[in-house]
């Protein structure tokens, strides 16, 4: 007596069971991005405190943290503390990615030059680094959002492991927590570093590399403003 | 000691549940009278358990006894007591407390309001309903009890997510679920008769008033929703195409579609499989928003508790409930009477174009919601999908729905005559031709879009005034049914006119603003004056005083306070949001994070939103006009126990004489 039309809410519904099952193990937050095991975009950018350029190619041989944040974000204020306290208590640098810290808010009065963007902007980040402490090895200026496209910069903050080859290997999106460094990131560091120390890779000795991670003075030839 | 009784009493209240399962329906398949007559006591008893347990959790919440883990998790001993209510259904573990103490509302209401329907009937219906209860006790008695002890006794609550301290709190939630709640009346009646093979007149008849009473709520629910991330998430937006707002607004829109199907089933005995599909199907979604958002499968701004475990618990009952509903709905529909036959331009045409296009409508938006999760699945990648799939999908299917609504309420059954219609569309086609070409060059903008909008809210709204101005010159009866159906059919019109205008004409300005600085929006000036420190019970507060000037007036026309609060047990601020509301529009203000310079500037978000109010005012007409069909006296009036299978014909010659639900021919032409 069963005809096959009224069978078909009853298939629907078994298909939609099953993508639901499959789903229910599937974490929905979990972003994986298709730079991991790649090679980490090239740039060439302003350092926050003026000192020149910095390419990631000068960190070859380490293993680093790449950290997007900005003033304007809030998480990020959220995350800075975890960051300066593994900073002082972990020998891996962190290098910063001031992404697009000048926003279209800022010009409401009128476009500004490159230049007074890039004062600006280093003002800004220099007192609120002064005020929340500075977890950075260094921070480069991103102000127009390049490099951060080239990254696949999703939302800020968001955090990169970069190996001694210059590969991506991890990407955290959102600000990390102690569970997330002690967990995720750190066990990948150390095997990262046992992996380079055995390949022989050139400037692998990690206590070389260190700089103090104490807060860092600023340089008195930014006057503000 | 009162918690463990709390807790004794959800255990006994599910071998209540159990036995109301099983033992009325085996009363129906032995021919057992006695067993069947458990029924309604069981369903009573089941209830007045469930309401002792979620009276002392509320008496737990009053006394911040913190020694519950759950009150410890969801209060605060400075949490304002109507919060400290509300904070029950704040967490997982209580709002499906609430889940299953508005089951048994419905329950009992079912036993206590089924004087006039056949036992066996009755029995069924309620065995149906004990099952679900069951599902959902033996739920939160497994994974989600909220009467578990926390010892020692925390000093004091963690209290209630600052998001969640708000009035709409108080009210949604229970206005939503029970109106997700309700649908399972109309499902419990669809598989009763499913299983009796009664698809009948008559229960389309007892199966009307329930379903429409749950509509009404869930309509409320969802505005309520609304309305309320609308002003508190301080996002300005009042409806963001989210998995959960879309798990609410699925039910509804089969519901609706159920209503008018049941009313073709009750009339013309026609539709019968396809109405029972729906029935089955309001539920089903139901269930499965529950699922969604107890489960954490998607994400979404509403993801307040997700568990992977609970959630395997609600997809396998999710799995049972529906599976064997279209299983028997498999088995028995095919053998349902195809009803009267019907004319290509009658009422019956018109509500099931409806019916087929909110269903469709339904789908577009279920397959959207699923959509990332169904690539996520099958391991093809992320993705979401956005408010720009849903308003390309769902806008056009809503097109011809809301035009039929006018001849579909003016055509008669079986076989109309274009004669008789006609005199009543011409006037709503002319006056929402010059209304919208009036209001949209008025706003000082105009393409086809919102041409389009203004048009159809227009039409429906002057089809439904003229229908009752005829009605009443002519000294006409209007029932219930008749004025309830005009009522949320113009609440229907006010909400797309809203929606049209607010869609087209809102102004968002993201601005930094320093003390004395203004910014001008439409006609309107908004001067920040200066932003103090206050405080609250539980939290600290910014609050900007910003004046409104309007035009070329210098005299200040209102002043805004939004405030960010800090939560003293929350590190994260909350935005509050503040809004003058008038009748053509909303002025709406926030405050976001003070931006350090020489001088101090805030970020602030300042909107113009016309027509907002309008939203609210048209689910509020929606909702009269619910309530209204709701109570008509005919559902209240015996049933004919002959009116069964054959009754088809008998209702229709009731039809004219009994209600109003259509036109009776217009005699003289109006317009």
């Amino acid at each position: 007596m069963i005809q096959k039309k009224f069978l078909i809410p009853l298939v629907l519904f078994l298909v939609l069971v099953v993508f639901l099952g499959v789903g229910l193990r599937r974490d929905p937050k979990e972003i994986p991005s298709p730079l991991i095991n790649t090679a980490a975009p090239d740039f060439e950018l302003p350092t926050l405190k003026g000192e020149g350029n910095f390419s990631p190619k000068a960190y070859l041989g380490r293993v680093w943290l790449f950290n997007v944040w900005a003033t304007w974000c809030v998480s990020c204020r959220e995350e800075h503390p975890v960051l300066v306290a593994f900073a002082k208590r972990e020998g891996v640098p962190i290098v910063g990615l001031s992404y697009k810290e000048i926003q279209p808010s800022d010009e409401d009065k009128g476009p500004m030059s490159l230049e007074s963007k890039l004062s600006l902007a280093r003002a800004r980040s220099f007192e609120w680094l002064k005020k929340h402490g500075d977890p950075y090895q260094l921070s480069v200026l991103d102000l127009d959002g390049r490099v951060g496209i080239n990254y696949g910069v999703y939302g800020v903050p968001e955090t990169y492991l970069i190996d001694t080859k210059g590969f991506i290997r991890y990407k955290h999106i959102g600000p990390v927590t102690p569970e997330v460094l002690a967990q995720e990131v750190m066990p990948l560091v150390h095997e990262l570093q046992k992996e380079a120390s055995t390949n022989s890779w050139p400037n692998t000795s990690r206590n070389a590399e260190l700089a103090p991670s104490t807060p860092q003075s600023f340089a008195p030839s930014y006057a503000l403003k | 000691m009162l918690v463990e009784l709390g807790h004794f009493a959800l255990i006994l209240s599910l071998l209540v549940a159990i036995t109301q399962g099983v033992l009325p329906l085996a009363g129906v398949l032995k021919s057992n009278a006695l067993w069947q007559s458990t029924a309604r006591p069981l369903a009573l008893l089941q209830w007045s358990l469930v309401a002792f347990a979620f009276a002392v959790l509320e008496v737990a919440f009053l006394q911040s006894d913190f020694s519950v883990v759950y009150v410890s998790e969801h209060s605060n001993s400075l949490l304002p007591w109507p919060y400290k209510m509300a904070a029950l259904w704040g967490g997982h573990e209580g709002s499906l407390l609430l889940w299953v103490f508005l089951l048994g509302v419905w329950s009992s209401a079912v036993a206590m309001f089924s004087k006039t329907l056949a036992q066996d009937m009755v029995a069924r219906v309620l065995s149906v309903m004990g099952m679900i209860s069951s599902g959902f006790l033996l739920f939160i008695l497994t994974t989600s009890n909220p009467f578990l002890r926390l010892l020692p006794a925390a000093s004091e609550g963690q209290d209630l997510n600052p998001l969640l301290q708000d009035p709409g709190l108080v009210i949604h939630p229970p206005m939503l679920y029970m109106g997700y709640v309700g649908m399972s009346v109309a499902f419990a009646f669809a598989i009763a008769a499913l299983m009796a093979g009664r698809l009948d007149t008559v229960w389309a008849r007892w199966s009307r008033p329930w379903t429409l009473v749950a509509w009404t709520f869930l309509t409320f629910g969802i505005g309520l929703g609304s309305w309320w991330a609308y002003y508190e998430l301080g996002w300005g937006g009042w409806w963001f195409w989210d998995p959960v707002e879309n798990a609410s607004l699925m039910p509804w829109l089969v519901a609706t579609a159920l209503i008018h199907s049941l009313m073709v089933t009750e009339k013309r005995g026609s539709f019968k499989a396809w109405t029972v599909l729906l029935a089955i199907a309001a539920f089903s979604l139901s269930l499965l928003g529950t699922f969604l958002v107890r489960s954490g499968v998607l994400t979404s701004v509403h993801a307040f508790a997700s568990d992977p475990a609970r959630g395997i618990f609600i997809l396998v009952f999710l799995a049972l409930v529906v599976g064997s509903s279209l299983t028997l709905f498999a088995w028995r529909a095919p053998t349902v009477s195809l009803g009267s036959p019907m004319g290509l331009l009658s009422r019956e045409t018109f509500l099931l174009a409806n019916s087929v296009l909110l269903s469709t409508a339904t789908l577009a938006v279920l397959l959207g919601t699923l959509y990332p999760l169904i690539i996520d699945a099958l391991k093809l990648g992320k993705l979401s999908v956005g408010p720009p799939y849903f308003n390309v999908v769902f806008a056009p299917l809503m097109v011809p729905v809301i035009f039929m609504m006018v001849p579909g309420a003016l055509a008669r059954w079986r076989q109309a005559q274009w004669s008789q219609i006609k005199p009543f569309l011409i006037l709503p086609f002319f006056a929402a031709t010059i209304f919208s070409l009036g209001l949209s060059l008025w706003m000082g903008h105009q393409d086809a879009g919102i041409l389009l909008g203004f048009w159809l809210g227009a039409w429906v709204a002057f089809a439904s005034f003229q229908q009752i101005a005829w009605r009443a010159k002519q000294g006409l009866r209007m029932s219930g049914s008749f004025l309830g159906m005009q009522l949320a059919h113009l609440g229907l019109a006010v909400v797309v006119l809203g929606v049209t205008g607010v869609k087209n004409f809102e102004i968002e300005r993201d601005v930094r603003m320093g003390v004395g600085d203004q910014v001008t929006l439409a006609q309107y000036h908004f001067k920040l004056i200066g932003v103090k420190e206050v405080r609250g019970p539980n939290y600290k507060a910014l609050r900007a005083q910003v004046d409104v000037t309007k035009g070329e007036s210098e005299s200040v026309i209102k002043t805004l306070a939004p405030e960010k609060r800090y939560y003293l047990s929350s590190t994260m601020p909350m935005t509050e949001a503040s809004i003058d509301s008038g009748f053509m529009q909303d002025l709406y203000v926030s405050l976001g994070d003070v931006l350090n310079g020489d001088t101090p500037q805030w970020s602030m978000r300042v909107y113009y939103k016309p027509f907002v109010p309008w939203l609210w005012a048209g689910v509020l007409l929606m909702v009269l006009g619910g309530l209204l069909a709701s109570f008509d006296k005919r559902y209240r009036a015996p049933i004919l126990s002959g009116d069964k299978e054959e009754g088809a014909d008998q209702s229709l010659g009731r039809e004219s004489s009994h209600n109003g639900d259509s036109l009776p021919v217009a005699s003289t032409p109006l317009a």
